[in-house]
């Protein structure tokens, strides 16, 4: 039940493929957050209010404010320009943006990259495309930064639908999820077969 | 106009796909995200998938055309092709262009190798566009059913 005075979970999905945004962003409005898509790392910096040169033309967004804090950003690694993984570094450094938690997709599951961006201080990697069942998994890791919308019934009630519909896919489905490498730190970390 | 028989041919056409091996659960995943808000989401994601990946084939089209023997940017191209594939369940056309990249990474061994390896992924590259062909006409038949059958107006869902 969201308090009135709360602002709603806000989160800044990156990614260079219109079809990738169109994607995330649904899944993510279904799932009660607030969404805002970007196309590149370094818009991405731009609504964050970091800007890479400080002489740069009037912003396209708004000066960043607290009523468009970002509260969980979602990056796709391979991006041309700035990767997500540039992208990831660019916040780690910033002691403004440090504490947002930071997610890398990625449609490749290499290991080194893996490691790379949690040893960096990404929250987690996941496979795309992003599902229900890995926002249920990150969600408890995003508790402590903000309060985050009522995930657990939703979760439940939407992998409910999901797993009724698909019962003859749940095997299937089950692969899948071993397949994702979503990592939050050393003991969890599942090592993929190449 | 018989809207039942229109919706029982798309669903048909749908399960077709399914077990046919066209499409796979990411594509449950798409309908799940359909709703009120978004009621043409499906077919909007679609057709966008279809935008994207003609303008990536005709990219390696014209890179194979070429006989361009960068391999590594074959390689780029086509990882996006097959992570646009994934996204939506294209399923086979997953397989195809994961093929592709096989053939792209033989040519890790140097020299003379390189034209034949052109010619694995040529061959490669025939079978996606062929899936591709195949899947688009599906799908569109499929949209267009839906559309003759116009909306569900009854509160069940239909059959998954």
């Amino acid at each position: 039940m969201e308090i009135a005075t709360q602002t709603p979970f806000h989160v800044l999905a990156v990614d260079d493929s219109s079809l990738e945004r169109k994607l995330i962003e649904k899944l993510l409005k279904t799932s009660s957050y607030q969404v805002t898509t970007v196309d590149s790392g370094s818009k991405a910096l731009e609504f964050l209010g970091l800007k890479e040169d400080q002489k740069s033309n009037a912003s396209t967004f708004p000066l960043y404010q607290k009523e468009t804090k970002v509260n969980l950003i979602i990056t796709d690694y391979c991006m041309p320009g700035m990767s997500g993984y540039d992208l990831l570094k660019k916040i780690k450094e910033s002691s403004a943006l440090r504490d947002i938690p930071v997610v890398i997709l990625s449609s490749e599951n290499v290991p080194s990259r893996v490691t790379r961006c949690l040893e960096e201080g990404a929250e987690a990697f996941f496979l795309k495309p992003l599902k229900f069942s890995d926002l249920a998994r990150l969600e408890p890791h995003l508790s402590k930064s903000k309060d985050v919308p009522e995930m657990h019934n939703l979760f439940k009630s939407k992998m409910g639908l999901m797993s009724k519909r698909n019962k003859r896919k749940r095997g299937e489905q089950d692969e899948n999820l071993h397949e994702t490498v979503g990592v939050t730190g050393p003991r969890l970390k599942l090592t993929p077969s190449d | 106009m018989d809207y039942v028989n229109l919706r029982r041919q798309a669903a048909s056409l749908r399960k077709g796909l399914f077990d046919q091996g066209y499409l796979d659960e990411q594509f449950y995943q798409l309908e799940d995200l359909q709703d009120d808000a978004s009621p043409n989401f499906v077919e909007e994601v679609v057709t966008l998938f279809f935008r994207d990946s003609a303008r990536l084939m005709a990219n390696i089209d014209q890179a194979l055309d070429k006989c361009v023997k960068d391999f590594n940017k074959l390689d780029v191209y086509m990882q996006q092709l097959k992570g646009s594939c994934t996204s939506i369940g294209a399923s086979r056309m997953k397989t195809e262009c994961t093929a592709f990249r096989e053939c792209c990474r033989d040519e890790n061994i140097e020299g003379s190798h390189s034209l034949s390896i052109l010619n694995l992924c040529m061959r490669s590259f025939q079978k996606i566009k062929r899936e591709h062909s195949v899947l688009r006409q599906k799908l569109e038949s499929y949209f267009q059913l839906l559309r003759q059958a116009g909306p569900v107006e009854c509160a069940t869902r239909p059959n998954k």
